[in-house]
């Protein structure tokens, strides 16, 4: 991460919208059930005696301040912890890499056998 | 071993991984454009990859499937968004149901580069998703796929080369 005059403002912001986020109780116990598994938007506002409006309100407050993170599944909208997302989106990379490592090394393979092998020029 | 560097953006969220190969670019090409050769290394040996459809135009789609030990397919498809050969090719990759409709997520946004200096070419090939759904998703099919089972295939490789 490059710091810089305005990352250090960026930081300060970031901070403002996360203490800001957890000055409230009921997010912070959303974000507490969040950080427990996936809810739904619907099933959170089921543990609260507020509306389901007042909740989205609730979660896009937390969003801001990326404490969590929304997506839609089928019509639910599904509320988790953005700290899990994180590590799920550097597991998914790291996979990827794997992968692509091994594809890499099979072409490698297959340059280095064609060059060795008259039965299967290459062509030119 | 041929992988240079890899580079991972988290909030880009693009993997790129760099080669070098000791073939020229022409040669490196074919493992891209012929559908035979690429068949010898999109899949891992356990999940075998079949090109259906190979169309490398602008536009042009190709359609693959991989079949997993229990006879089970897995189908993915191209949607080829530039080509310069054999320098640059660009797609959308993405993985499709047995009708060929698309699965959920979005298709992962493939940049291929290939450049030959002095008979080495550096093959540049960037992964890019649209979001971390799509991410997980096509990770998870990987996984189902078996192709993240990595360590270990390298030395049946060896082993098999010579029947190649």
């Amino acid at each position: 991460m490059v710091v810089s005059g305005e990352t250090k403002r960026d930081d300060e912001e970031a901070a403002d919208l996360l203490f800001g986020a957890l000055a409230d109780p009921t997010r912070r116990d959303i974000f507490r059930r969040a950080h427990g598994g996936r809810f739904s938007v619907s099933a959170l506002a089921r543990e609260y005696p507020i509306s389901v409006a007042a909740v989205q309100k609730h979660v896009a407050v937390l969003e801001r301040a990326e404490l969590v993170s929304k997506h839609r599944v089928g019509r639910e909208s599904i509320v988790r912890a953005e700290t899990e997302a994180l590590v799920r989106a550097h597991a998914a990379l790291d996979h990827l890499e794997a992968v692509w490592r091994d594809r890499v090394e099979r072409m490698d393979q297959i340059l280095e056998t064609d060059k060795g092998d008259s039965r299967c020029p290459s062509p030119q | 071993m041929p992988v240079t560097a890899v580079n991972k953006d988290f909030d880009a969220l693009t993997m790129t991984i760099t080669a070098e190969l000791h073939a020229g670019a022409d040669r490196v090409w074919e493992l891209w454009s012929d559908p035979r050769q690429l068949e010898r290394w999109w899949g891992p040996p356990s999940h075998p990859a079949t090109f259906v459809d190979h169309d490398l135009s602008p536009g042009g789609r190709t359609t693959y499937f991989m079949a997993g030990p229990e006879g089970e397919k897995f189908h993915g498809r191209w949607r080829i968004e530039e080509i310069e050969p054999p320098k640059l090719l660009r797609f959308a990759d993405d993985d499709t149901d047995d009708e060929g409709k698309p699965n959920d997520g979005g298709p992962a946004e493939m940049t291929v580069t290939i450049a030959e200096v002095d008979g080495t070419t550096t093959m540049s090939i960037e992964s890019r998703f649209p979001d971390r759904e799509s991410l997980e998703r096509a990770i998870e099919m990987r996984m189902e796929e078996g192709m993240t089972e990595a360590l270990g295939q390298i030395d049946g490789l060896l082993a098999g080369a010579e029947v190649n």
